[in-house]
């Protein structure tokens, strides 16, 4: 359980390069992220979080410093590349999932993340009834909608669709931007706690950003928050646990 | 009579350029100038080959394959020049003006005497036009069914999931440029094909030819669209090459109300317009509905 999964030596990531406006919002960040570890991720707006993702992602292509995932530097392989191990999920229930294509095609399409796409037919027929039990899971009425086109799902089921997309097919790495957080309280409520289901069934690896304090000391084994690009908290098990939203907000008031 | 046969012949032999831009401008989501010059660049390619006695059908073939590098280029401009794809369409449309002269030596190359496709003994000996009926419609059901075909595959899927949303199709390994890439290579040796047909059944190739190509090939996706309303993936499809043949009879009339042939691209503005605007018109009826409803498709 604590081998190192990936890891980030050293990550510098500037934006505007070469310019006056460059901007270092990755500042020599060292994280390890061990096998099967769930870290809730804190951070005050533009301390680089979902920055970090993009780099962990590829979207964003590191200036210094090495990824490694098992030990092996992947800091420069493409994003395609990348989803063979890595999942991911917006906080913009637009972005998971093809809108015109309906509930199936895109759980089909995501069946096959990272995978080689050929010319061989989709089956999708012999696919229905197993997703129809998949979907089921999600108790939100997804299963009576797998042929309606996913621009026609509330915004709560779109983000849970996604969220199921992203672990069909097991990640090893599971990134959760903020993913419940453009849901109303109770919807956002349902899917957190479907995702803590489904991170601790399938014994997940799984960063997760989020703004809610309550939600970071609720979920995971690890919490670490971002600074100026850097990590500058980090706890696991039994530290995370003896923490409180009255702790962090001093430490918040400290670093500020 | 022989005029309706004739406008079913054009419809169908034009309507592989519908579907050709049905790949980039309905499920890749934008315009691609190219066609104007791959249209033109097909119906050289294939002219001159014949010229110099290649077989016909050989020779339509050689212009898909031109006009598919041409969509290359155009996707390579796009995806790795990051060059917006409006101008990148535009360069090489303007470009193959110049390939296309080079191609044919001078503005206009006849096939008088020349063997083409529609001169084999079975065709010739159908009554008029209905040559171009029966090849039209053998084209279109190939073509049809393999694009159908196409889509409905996994590398399909991922095409269809690049033009949709480009962020999720790459968060899940596929990789959008190669998939914008090929569309707009299929899509442009479609186009080139379709102006390969077109030139031997004219009889002729002219540097000319290609202008208001992507009207009409428009026409043909809006008017399926416009006239047979709400349509899986599949059946547009269908509707495409229906909706090629409705454009014809529509210039038909509009020549029977005495228009000359020389006022064509303008009334073709017009129809494509004014379809395009139905939405606006009768934003209480259902059509806006139809034209942007989803891409869902049966097996």
């Amino acid at each position: 359980m604590t081998k190192p999964l990936l890891e980030l030596k050293n990550v510098v990531l500037k934006v505007n390069r070469n310019t006056p406006e460059e901007i270092m919002i990755l500042d020599h960040l060292n994280l390890t992220i061990n096998n099967g570890d769930f870290i809730t991720v804190l951070g005050s707006n533009g301390a680089g979080k979902s920055t970090l993702f993009n780099a962990i992602g590829g979207d964003l292509s590191i200036d210094s410093g090495q990824i490694l995932l098992n030990g092996k530097d992947i800091s420069h392989e493409s994003v395609e590349k990348r989803t063979r191990f890595l999942a991911r999920v917006f906080q913009d229930p637009k972005l998971g999932t093809a809108p015109r294509m309906n509930v199936a095609e895109n759980l089909l399409l995501a069946e096959r993340r990272g995978q080689r796409r050929t010319l061989a037919p989709r089956h999708l027929n012999k696919q229905l009834d197993r997703y129809k039990e998949l979907t089921a899971t999600m108790h939100n009425g997804l299963d009576d909608r797998l042929t309606t086109a996913t621009g026609n799902l509330s915004g709560g089921q779109r983000q849970a669709l996604s969220f199921l997309m992203a672990t069909l097919k097991r990640p090893e790495i599971l990134l959760l931007d903020e993913h419940t957080a453009a849901l109303d309280p109770q919807t956002s409520q349902d899917l957190m706690h479907l995702t803590n289901e489904r991170v601790q069934e399938e014994q997940l690896t799984c960063l997760m950003i989020t703004h809610h304090l309550e939600d970071a000391l609720t979920y995971g084994n690890r919490l670490i928050v971002l600074h100026h690009g850097k990590v500058t908290f980090d706890v696991a098990g039994a530290e995370k646990q003896a923490l409180t939203t009255e702790k962090l907000y001093s430490f918040f008031a400290e670093i500020e | 009579m022989s005029l309706f046969v004739s406008a079913i012949g054009q419809g169908l032999l034009w309507a592989v350029l519908g579907v050709g831009l049905f790949l980039t401008f309905r499920i890749l989501d934008f315009a691609d100038m190219t066609v104007e010059g791959t249209f033109p660049l097909g119906a050289a390619t294939a002219v001159a080959a014949i010229s110099n006695g290649m077989n016909p059908m050989l020779a339509t073939l050689l212009a898909f394959g031109i006009g598919a590098i041409a969509g290359l280029i155009t996707g390579l401009l796009y995806t790795k020049g990051h060059i917006p794809i409006l101008l990148a369409g535009i360069l090489v449309m303007t470009a193959c003006y110049s390939v296309n002269l080079r191609i044919m030596g001078r503005a206009n190359v006849s096939l008088l005497g020349k063997s083409t496709l529609f001169k084999n003994h079975f065709l010739a000996s159908l009554p008029q036009y209905f040559d171009s009926v029966f090849l039209g419609t053998l084209v279109m059901v190939v073509i049809t069914g393999l694009v159908i075909y196409f889509l409905q595959t996994q590398l399909g899927q991922g095409f269809i999931a690049t033009g949709d949303n480009q962020t999720m199709a790459r968060s899940l390994g596929i990789n959008t440029d190669n998939m914008k890439i090929m569309g707009l290579m299929v899509s442009n040796g479609l186009i080139a094909f379709g102006g390969a047909l077109v030139a031997q059944n004219n009889g002729y190739a002219d540097v000319n030819m290609g202008i208001g190509i992507i009207v009409i090939a428009l026409a043909s996706i809006i008017i399926g669209e416009v006239a047979f309303g709400d349509l899986t993936l599949n059946q547009r499809l269908v509707a495409v090459t229906l909706g090629s043949i409705l454009y014809r009879f529509v210039l038909l009339i509009v020549l029977k109300l005495g228009f000359s042939a020389n006022d064509l691209n303008l009334l073709s503005s017009i129809i494509l317009a004014l379809c395009m605007m139905l939405p606006v018109f009768k934003k209480t009826l259902n059509f806006k509905h139809i034209l942007k409803r989803g891409l869902d498709t049966n097996d």
